[in-house]
């Protein structure tokens, strides 16, 4: 099969359309089952009581909120090296999700914080990167934005996410030197409760459903994408019409 | 030996133009005529390599292009609206500093006669805030002298020249392509080319 | 007056060395011609650094804590304001589409206006901050670490600067920029400032100035070549 085929945004949008709804039912599902063992059946932590449960959420959104980027920066290579339009419209479309479990990882963990450790940031050094990581995210999207020409923004933005995906390590590196250089050997507030194999069931179900949902949500957005950009070309019109007439 | 093929451009959501063919031998001019907006700095600037286009295809020589290709940057000259000119240095300064960007070298006598040639003899040590908008083009166009390549591109080269301007560039083109250099000008003024060599390209 | 050829010249072997060396001196030139812009800069960096002990009061133990993070901050700051300047002007009257064209490479060429940017707008931070460091009651060999620090951190801060500044070429938000570059900052602060610190405990800054090089070697390397790329996209 020539998968090349699809490389088109006119033969992607029907594909992704039907593609979508099975992976946000899968999302369903993994999500169901992970927050089940999260919030009923895993145990009761002796040091952290029940708020320890937020993890469940936390884990799943960091560990997507560092995928997403890397995926993106991977379309966005793709686009230039290929000088694709839909891998660059895939990546303006991972973009808002990946900024949005940047911020729920973000959120999560101040609310962790506070009843565990009293305080709402501690500056440790994974949430200050993930705070670095969202400032990535909202710069290649305010990038996209500022610029009017699809063509341009495209490149553009591709370039700010590769040049964002070589520091990220860098960055994570130089946040980790300064948090310890200046905590010394007190307590890491990152430290979760000792795994039990329950709750590391319970952190895959949610990063799996986490991950479908990603899917759905970017193969959903990314329709709209070529909607919008591709609104003059003839299938476009063609589409609209036979929607209009199914109805 | 220039070459397009289905040559379109789009920018944003409007196409400027679709379905462009020429071809330039050595010793032809383009003259690309059209309102404004019609796309001819667009045009001017794919055949230039420095746009991509959106669809169709280019080829110097017979190959290919992709923008910013070594080749073709080697044979263009491109004149464009803007003049290039920095208005802190002095005309001469100027023409020097353009002539070594793409010549690699520049002689001070060569450059004195270029402005001499475009009558500048007078406004050499002026910086270029100081000089006319006619002034400016001249330098620009003085470039042409100094840096021998086979096409040149210009976009609206008879923009503010007086008549006298005007057929000394006319004058430079005729023995350019006499030698075998090619030529693509935009304009919407009659610049006094013609010729069997000559054609036109209208866009709308 | 020489005329074109059908079968043009070979060009002289355009070397990239050439290409920085004619970068370098057109814009020496020019920021010489235009001196007044370049004082408001540092004079930025000074104001900034005087606004913290006005905004956490005089205490000099606090000011002496602070000093290092803050003169870093200020530093950052003040370079990329300067940021700007490096294309804006070459992208309106046309110049960095002639560049573009040139036989010589673009990196090249980028990297010398980064190098002339840095010499004009870079070093006098550098020059001026152990003086700002005696403000904060920053002793001698922290003065010098600071220094050496800046003298390594802020060329990579204009080769960082400079990947900013041509993606955002042509665009009227100036914040932008600053949202775009700042992230990519952060090590060059943490290391530079750090730096400061572990002289202060007695540590030693080896690793943090020998990071701080590997760092500006890293950005020597690949700035120029994702400016240029950057310029080439805004160009088309």
């Amino acid at each position: 099969m020539n998968w090349f085929r699809f490389a088109s945004p006119a033969s992607f949008y029907p594909l992704a359309g039907r593609l979508a709804p099975w992976f946000g039912g899968a999302a369903a599902l993994f999500a169901a089952a992970g927050l089940y063992i999260g919030l009923v059946a895993a145990p009761t932590d002796a040091t952290q009581g029940d708020a320890y449960r937020i993890i469940f959420v936390h884990v799943a959104a960091a560990w997507m909120s560092m995928f997403i980027y890397l995926v993106m920066a991977f379309w966005c290579a793709v686009s230039l090296m290929f000088n694709a339009r839909l891998a660059a419209m895939m990546a303006q479309a991972l973009a808002p999700t990946g900024a949005l479990f940047t911020a729920l990882a973000l959120v999560t963990g101040a609310l962790w914080g506070k009843p565990t450790w009293g305080t709402y940031w501690a500056w440790d050094a994974r949430m200050t990167s993930e705070l670095i990581l969202l400032f990535l995210y909202l710069g290649y999207m305010a990038l996209r934005q500022a610029i009017d020409e699809p063509r341009r923004a495209d490149r553009a933005s591709a370039v700010l996410a590769l040049v964002g995906a070589i520091n990220v390590p860098i960055i994570y590196f130089s946040v980790k030197w300064w948090n310890t250089l200046h905590q010394g050997a007190s307590v890491s507030l990152t430290s979760a409760p000792t795994m039990a194999a329950m709750m590391l069931t319970g952190m895959l179900l949610m990063a799996l459903a986490a991950w479908f949902y990603s899917i759905a949500i970017a193969l959903t957005r990314v329709r709209a994408i070529i909607l919008e950009r591709e609104r003059h070309a003839g299938w476009v019109g063609e589409a609209a019409l036979a929607a209009r007439g199914a109805r | 030996m220039l070459e397009s093929k289905q040559l379109a451009a789009q920018r944003g959501a409007a196409t400027l133009f679709s379905g462009i063919d020429f071809r330039l031998a050595p010793g032809d001019a383009l003259l690309v005529t059209g309102a404004n907006g019609s796309g001819k700095t667009t045009l001017l600037r794919i055949a230039a390599g420095l746009s991509h286009a959106t669809q169709g295809t280019l080829s110097w020589r017979g190959l290919a292009v992709a923008p910013l290709d070594a080749e073709l940057r080697a044979a263009v000259t491109y004149i464009g609206h803007a003049a290039a000119l920095k208005d802190e240095l002095t005309a001469e300064e100027n023409l020097a500093s353009q002539t070594s960007l793409h010549a690699g070298s520049a002689d001070s006598g060569a450059i004195a006669r270029a402005l001499g040639l475009w009558s500048l003899d007078r406004q050499r040590a002026l910086p270029a805030r100081a000089l006319s908008m006619g002034q400016r083009r001249r330098i620009g166009l003085a470039r042409l002298a100094l840096v021998p390549r086979p096409l040149w591109i210009l976009d609206e080269p008879a923009a503010a020249l007086d008549a006298a301007g005007l057929s000394l560039l006319c004058g430079m083109i005729v023995a350019h392509l006499a030698q075998g250099g090619m030529a693509i000008i935009a304009t919407h003024q009659d610049i006094g080319l013609s010729g069997p060599s000559v054609r036109g390209l209208a866009l709308s | 007056m020489t005329a074109a050829q059908a079968a043009p010249r070979p060009l002289p072997a355009p070397g990239a060395w050439r290409g920085v060396a004619w970068a370098v001196r057109r814009d020496l030139r020019l920021a010489l011609r235009s001196k007044a812009e370049l004082g408001v800069q540092l004079l930025f960096y000074v104001i900034v650094a005087t606004l913290v002990p006005l905004g956490v009061g005089p205490d000099s133990v606090l000011l002496r804590a602070l000093g290092p993070g803050v003169l870093w901050v200020a530093a950052l700051l003040a370079s990329l304001l300067a940021l700007p300047r490096l294309f804006a002007m070459d992208f309106a009257d046309g110049t960095l589409e002639q560049m573009t064209l040139s036989p010589y490479p673009l990196p090249a060429l980028i990297s010398g206006k980064i190098a002339a940017h840095w010499l004009a707008t870079g070093l006098p931070l550098v020059a001026v901050s152990p003086l700002l460091g005696l403000q904060f009651g920053l002793g001698g060999d922290e003065l010098v670490v600071l220094a050496l620090g800046l003298l390594l951190g802020t060329p990579t801060l204009s080769l960082i600067g400079a990947v900013g500044a041509a993606l955002t070429l042509g665009l009227r938000n100036g914040a932008l920029l600053a949202l775009l570059v700042l992230p990519l900052y952060v090590p060059v602060l943490i290391f530079g400032a750090g730096a400061v610190d572990a002289v202060r405990t007695g540590l030693g800054a080896g690793a943090e100035l020998s990071l701080l090089g590997a760092g500006l070697l890293g950005a020597l390397v690949g700035a120029p070549l994702a400016a240029a790329a950057a310029a080439r996209i805004a160009i088309d």
